[in-house]
C-alpha cells in the first residue's frame, strides 16, 4: 500500500501544524499565488509512522544482516558518531552563521583536515566533496587547473584502468578531457609496457584504485608512478579501497599526486539507503592552491573559512555551503573514537577477515579470479564453472543469499571478470559470521547440484521476487498517477 | 578493540586456516618501503565516554539564541516522528537499493517522495535526489545543454543576477571544464528582481536556458509568468530554482507562464532537514516526461515481479555511469537517500495543509519583524515589491558590524550581502520563519537598535578622534 492510499480528505495532523491567515488575508497578490492542489497525502500521524516503519522492515541493513557488499564496506557505523554529531547546538547551527558562534564545529573540521592529511600522507585536504563522485570531480579538476595554470593545454586525455570503476571515465569526460583505457594483467596488475606505450605529451593524468577493484594490490604502483610522473602526468588515487591500508600504506607515499576517501565506506559513516556521503580530498604540495573551498584555517586562535579570497586558484566551490558537514562531523568522531592505533586495526582485521573468508570459500570448491594472490580487504569469487556445467549464474547465487538472510556480494563488477562476486567481509564481523557465510554458499552450492530451481527461483522469501526491469524501463511508471 | 569482535583464539584460528603466522604476512604483497609506522599526528583513541564529553563541549560552544539567518538554509519545526522513523538502522545503515528484493522499503519510498516532489513542482517526473540545491542546479545547466535539439547546440546559460551567488559560483566550478558559459542578467536595483528589458539585452546570445530562482536570493517574488513566456519565445528552457516551502504559496513551476518551466530543481532542507552547518541536505529535480532519458541522478519505477505482484526498482539505469562508463549523463553515484527518507516523512506528516501554513506563517512573521524594524530610524526595507520569508535591510553601517554586535547577545542577525555584493556593503538579508514568536521579533528589534546605538557611537568618537588630531 502506498501512503497515498491511506490518506483522507480533509485529515490534518493539527498536533503538528502551525496556524496562519489565508494568502488573501495577508494581502498577497493573486496572481503570484498556487491555483492547483498538490498529490500529498493527508494522513494521521500514527499511519504515517505505522507505514514507514513497516517499510523500513522491508530492507536489509548493517544492523539487521550480514553486508558483504564488495567495494562498498559495509562496517558498522558506531551509533556514538550518529548520536554527538545530532546534539541540538550542532543541529541548529546555521551554515552561515558568524565565526563566534561556530568555533566548536570549525576545530573539528580542522581537526578532521589534519587526521586525514596524516593518513594519507599528503599536503593539504579539502571536505567540502559530497560524494565519492564529486571527490573524483575535484580530483581530475584540480590536474585540470594545475596544467593549464602552467600553460600546459595540450593534456587533453586521463588514463583509466579497464577495472576502474565506472565512476572514473564518466568524472574524466565530466571535466573535459577523452578517456584512454588499458588493459590489466592476468595476475591483476596494470601491463607496464602497454603504460609506457600510453603515456605522452597529451596524458594529463591516470585514475587508479590501489588495492585495484580486483581485490589485489597493485605492485609496481612506484613503477606507475615514476612511468606517469616522467610523461608529465599526475596520479589520481581513487580512496574506494582505502579501508584495506588505513593506517599502513599512505597514498602520498605510493606518489599519488590526488585522492579521494569515501568516509561512508572508511570511516564508517551510515550509507542511508544510497547516501549522503562524503568525499574529501587530498593532495600533494603542487596541487594545494586548487583545493576546493570552503576550507577551515586556524589563525590568533580562532577557526576560520579559507575562501576564494584566501586561495584565488582554488576549482571553486562544490556545494551551496561545505558539503555534507553532518557526515564530517561523523567521520570526526568515528576517527578520534579509533585514534592511532584504532586506524591501523581497521585495514588489519579487514584483510585477516577478506583472506580467512577467501580461504574457507576456496576449500569449499569455489574458483577464486586471482587464485595465486593475496585478497586484500576484499576477493573476487567467479562462477563460471558453475555457469557452464550448472546454468548457473552468478545472479542466481546473490539472490539465493538473500534467502539465507544475508545480503548479497557487489555482482557482475569489475567487468572484466565473468560471472563474478565480489566480497568484502569489513573488520566488524566477527568470525562466527563469516563462518555461517561460508556455510551458506556451500549449502547453495549443493543446491545448484540438486535442485538448480530453488537458485534460479530465488528469492523466495523476500516480500518480492526477481522484478521485471524491462517493463520498469519500457512502461515507465515513476509517479502515483491515482486521485 | 573498538568495534573489532576477534577473541584472540578467533585470530590464531583465522591464521591457521590462511596459513600465515600472523597478520602482518598478510601484506606481504605490498613493497616493504611503503609500509608506514602508527601516524604520530592522529591523536590516540577515546572512549565513548570521553568522546561524549568532547562533542558536547564543542556543541556548546555553538550555542546561540536565535537564528534569523536564510540565504539557502532554513529553519523550520521539524516534528518528531521524522528522524525517530528515519534514524531506524534499517534506514539509515542499507546501502544504495541495488538488490531490489531486499530494499523495497527504500525504493517505495523513493517512489513515493517521487510522486509528492512531482506534484510539489507541478511537475510530470523527479528523480531519486541530488547532493544538494547548488550542484543540482550544475546538473540541470548540464541536462538542458544536452537536451537542445541537434541543429541548434548552445553553450550559453543566462542566470539571474538575483540567483543565490553560492548557486552560481558551484554552477560555474561544476560545467565551465565542458566549454559552458554563465552570463548573469542584472537584477533591477529597486525590485532586486529580473526584469523583461534587462532578458531582451541577452537576446542575441541564443542561450540554451535561463536560470531563475524563486524566490530569489533576495526573498523577492520574481514575475516568472512574463520571463518565462520570454524565454519559451526565445527558444530557451527555463530551469527554475524553487523553495520546496514556498511552492505551497506561490504558483509552481509546471504553471509558470504559457508552457510552465521544463525542470525545475533546488534545496530540499526546507523539508524536515535541520540547518546542521549546511548538509547533509538533498537536491531535487523535476522535469517534463519527454526530457526524462537525459535526468541525472538515480530513478525508481514501480513494475512487478515473476508472480505479477507490484514491487519497486531502479529504473533507466542506463543513463548512469555504472553501466554507460564515459558515455553516462553525469558521474553521480549516490543520491541523498537518508536526508530523502526524513523529506518523504516531513511532507507524510504535514500534508498541503500544514506546508502551506508553515509557508503562511513564515510570511506572517516576516511581515511582522518589518513592522518592528521599520520604526528604528535610518534603516529601511530595500526593495519594493513582493517577498516570502526574507527580506533585505538597508543599514546606516555595515552589515557585518551589525552582525559582529548582535552576536554578542547571541542572535544571529542575518546574511551580509557585502560578502558577494560588494555594492550591498550595508544590506542586510533576514529570514524569518513560522518558529519565531512575537518575543523573539521584539528581542530582534531591541538588539537591532541596540547594536546601531553602540556602532553610531563608536563612528561618532572615531570622527570625533579624525577632527580632533
Amino acid at each position: 500500500m502506498l501512503i497515498f492510499e491511506l490518506s483522507q480528505p480533509n485529515r490534518h495532523a493539527n498536533a503538528l501544524q502551525v496556524q496562519a491567515p489565508t494568502a488573501a488575508a495577508l494581502g498577497l497578490p493573486k496572481h503570484t499565488l498556487r491555483q492547483t492542489k498538490t498529490k500529498l497525502p493527508a494522513a494521521s500521524e500514527l499511519d504515517v509512522v505505522r507505514h514507514y516503519t513497516r517499510l523500513s522492515q522491508k530492507n536489509f541493513s548493517i544492523d539487521t544482516h550480514f553486508y558483504p557488499l564488495g567495494s562498498c564496506t559495509m562496517k558498522y557505523n558506531p551509533r556514538a558518531a550518529h548520536r554527538l554529531a545530532s546534539l541540538p547546538d550542532f543541529l541548529a547551527r546555521h551554515p552561515m552563521a558568524p565565526i563566534v558562534h561556530s568555533q566548536g564545529f570549525l576545530q573539528s573540521m580542522y581537526e578532521l583536515q589534519d587526521i586525514l592529511k596524516a593518513v594519507t600522507g599528503m599536503k593539504g585536504v579539502s571536505l567540502t566533496p559530497m560524494a565519492g563522485a564529486q571527490g573524483e570531480f575535484a580530483g581530475v579538476a584540480m590536474i585540470r587547473a594545475y596544467h593549464l595554470d602552467r600553460g600546459d593545454t595540450q593534456r587533453t586525455e586521463i588514463i583509466v584502468p579497464d577495472a576502474a570503476h565506472g565512476t572514473n571515465p564518466a568524472t574524466a569526460v565530466m571535466c573535459g578531457f577523452t578517456v584512454k583505457e588499458i588493459p590489466t594483467n592476468k595476475n591483476g596488475d596494470i601491463d607496464l609496457d602497454v603504460l609506457k606505450a600510453a603515456v605522452g605529451p597529451q596524458t594529463a593524468g591516470i585514475m587508479l584504485t590501489n588495492p585495484s577493484t580486483l581485490g589485489v594490490f597493485e605492485r609496481k604502483i612506484q613503477e606507475v608512478a615514476r612511468i606517469v610522473h616522467e610523461a608529465g602526468g599526475l596520479l589520481y588515487y581513487d580512496g574506494a579501497n582505502l579501508n584495506a591500508i588505513l593506517g599502513h600504506v599512505r597514498p602520498g607515499d605510493m606518489g599519488f599526486d590526488v585522492l579521494h576517501m569515501n568516509l561512508h565506506k572508511t570511516f564508517a559513516t551510515t550509507h542511508g539507503g544510497g547516501g549522503p556521503g562524503a568525499g574529501p580530498v587530498a593532495v600533494s604540495q603542487r596541487l594545494v592552491p586548487y583545493l576546493p573551498t570552503p576550507m577551515v584555517g586556524y589563525e590568533n586562535n580562532q577557526y576560520r573559512w579559507l575562501t576564494e579570497k584566501d586561495c584565488p586558484k582554488t576549482i571553486g566551490r562544490l556545494s551551496t555551503f561545505m558539503g555534507n558537514a553532518g557526515i564530517l562531523l561523523r567521520a570526526h568522531i568515528y576517527a578520534r573514537m579509533l585514534g592511532r592505533e584504532g586506524m591501523r586495526r581497521v585495514s588489519e582485521f579487514a584483510t585477516l577477515n577478506a583472506n580467512y573468508l577467501m580461504t574457507k570459500l576456496k576449500q569449499a570448491g569455489f574458483d577464486l579470479a586471482y587464485p595465486t594472490r593475496r585478497a586484500s580487504h576484499e576477493f573476487i569469487v567467479t562462477m563460471q564453472k558453475q555457469n557452464k556445467e550448472l546454468g548457473i549464474s552468478a545472479m542466481d547465487i546473490a539472490k539465493r543469499l538473500l534467502d539465507y538472510g544475508m545480503h548479497a556480494p557487489t555482482t557482475y563488477f569489475p567487468l572484466l571478470v565473468p560471472e563474478c562476486l565480489l566480497i568484502e567481509p569489513t573488520e566488524t564481523e566477527s568470525k562466527a559470521t563469516l563462518d555461517a557465510f561460508a556455510a551458506a554458499m556451500i549449502s547453495i552450492l549443493s543446491e545448484a547440484e540438486t535442485c538448480p530451481e530453488k537458485l534460479h527461483d530465488a528469492p523466495l522469501t523476500r516480500p518480492v521476487r526477481r522484478l521485471d526491469d524491462v517493463k520498469a524501463a519500457k512502461e515507465l511508471d515513476l509517479v502515483w498517477k491515482g486521485e | 578493540m573498538p568495534f573489532i569482535p576477534h577473541t584472540k583464539d578467533d585470530i590464531s584460528a583465522m591464521l591457521e586456516t590462511i596459513g600465515a603466522n600472523n597478520i602482518k604476512d598478510l601484506f606481504d604483497e605490498i613493497p616493504a618501503d611503503l609500509q608506514v609506522p602508527p601516524q604520530q599526528e592522529i591523536p590516540e583513541g577515546l572512549n565513548e565516554l570521553q568522546i561524549t564529553r568532547l562533542m558536547q563541549q564543542r556543541a556548546k560552544q555553538d550555542h546561540h539564541s536565535g537564528c534569523f539567518i536564510g540565504a539557502g538554509a532554513y529553519e523550520h519545526h521539524i516534528p518528531a516522528a521524522v528522524w525517530d522513523i528515519a534514524s531506524r538502522g534499517e534506514f539509515l545503515t542499507a546501502y544504495t537499493p541495488y538488490q531490489a528484493e531486499a530494499s523495497q522499503g527504500t525504493l517505495q519510498l523513493l517512489y513515493e517522495y517521487q510522486t509528492m516532489m512531482a506534484s510539489l513542482m507541478g511537475m510530470e517526473v523527479s528523480n531519486a535526489s541530488l547532493y544538494d540545491g547548488a550542484s543540482a542546479l550544475a546538473e540541470a545547466i548540464l541536462m538542458a545543454i544536452r537536451s537542445l535539439p541537434k541543429s541548434h547546440p548552445s553553450k550559453t546559460i543566462l542566470v539571474a543576477g538575483s540567483l543565490h551567488p553560492h548557486y552560481r559560483q558551484t554552477a560555474e566550478a561544476i560545467v565551465t571544464a565542458q566549454g559552458i558559459k554563465l552570463i548573469e542578467v542584472p537584477f533591477d536595483t529597486k525590485t532586486g528582481t529580473i526584469t523583461i528589458n534587462s532578458l531582451e539585452a541577452h537576446k542575441s546570445l541564443q542561450a540554451a536556458a535561463l536560470v531563475i530562482q524563486q524566490p530569489n536570493f533576495f526573498g523577492q517574488i520574481e514575475e516568472v509568468d512574463r520571463l518565462t513566456d520570454w524565454a519559451h519565445a526565445n527558444n530557451l528552457f527555463v530551469i527554475a530554482v524553487v523553495n520546496p516551502i514556498a511552492a505551497t504559496l506561490f504558483k509552481e513551476p509546471g504553471s509558470w507562464g504559457e508552457k510552465g518551466a521544463d525542470i525545475a530543481c533546488g534545496e530540499g532542507q526546507p523539508l524536515g532537514i535541520p540547518l546542521a552547518s549546511g548538509g547533509p541536505y538533498f537536491g531535487f529535480m523535476c522535469t517534463r516526461m519527454s526530457l526524462v532519458r537525459q535526468m541525472p541522478g538515480r530513478i525508481i519505477g514501480r513494475t512487478v515481479d515473476v508472480d505479477n505482484k507490484p514491487g519497486f526498482t531502479l529504473t533507466l539505469q542506463a543513463r548512469e555511469q555504472h553501466i554507460r562508463r564515459a558515455k553516462a549523463t553525469s558521474n553521480i553515484c549516490t543520491n541523498q537517500g537518508l536526508a530523502v527518507t526524513a523529506a518523504t516523512i516531513f511532507m507524510s506528516l504535514l500534508g498541503e495543509n500544514g506546508l502551506q501554513n508553515m509557508a503562511l506563517a513564515s510570511y506572517q512573521n516576516t511581515q511582522a519583524l518589518i513592522k518592528i524594524v521599520s520604526a528604528i530610524a535610518h534603516v529601511h526595507v530595500l526593495y519594493e515589491g513582493n517577498h516570502f520569508h526574507e527580506f533585505v535591510l538597508h543599514l546606516p553601517v555595515k552589515a557585518s558590524a551589525v552582525i559582529e554586535e548582535m552576536a554578542k547577545q547571541g542572535i544571529q542577525a542575518g546574511y551580509d550581502l557585502g560578502q558577494t555584493f560588494p555594492a550591498l556593503a550595508n544590506a542586510l538579508l533576514i529570514c524569518v520563519t513560522e518558529t519565531k514568536t512575537e518575543e523573539d521579533l521584539q528581542q530582534y528589534g531591541k538588539a537591532l537598535q541596540a547594536a546601531l546605538q553602540t556602532l553610531g557611537k563608536r563612528n561618532g568618537e572615531k570622527n570625533h578622534a579624525a577632527v580632533t588630531a
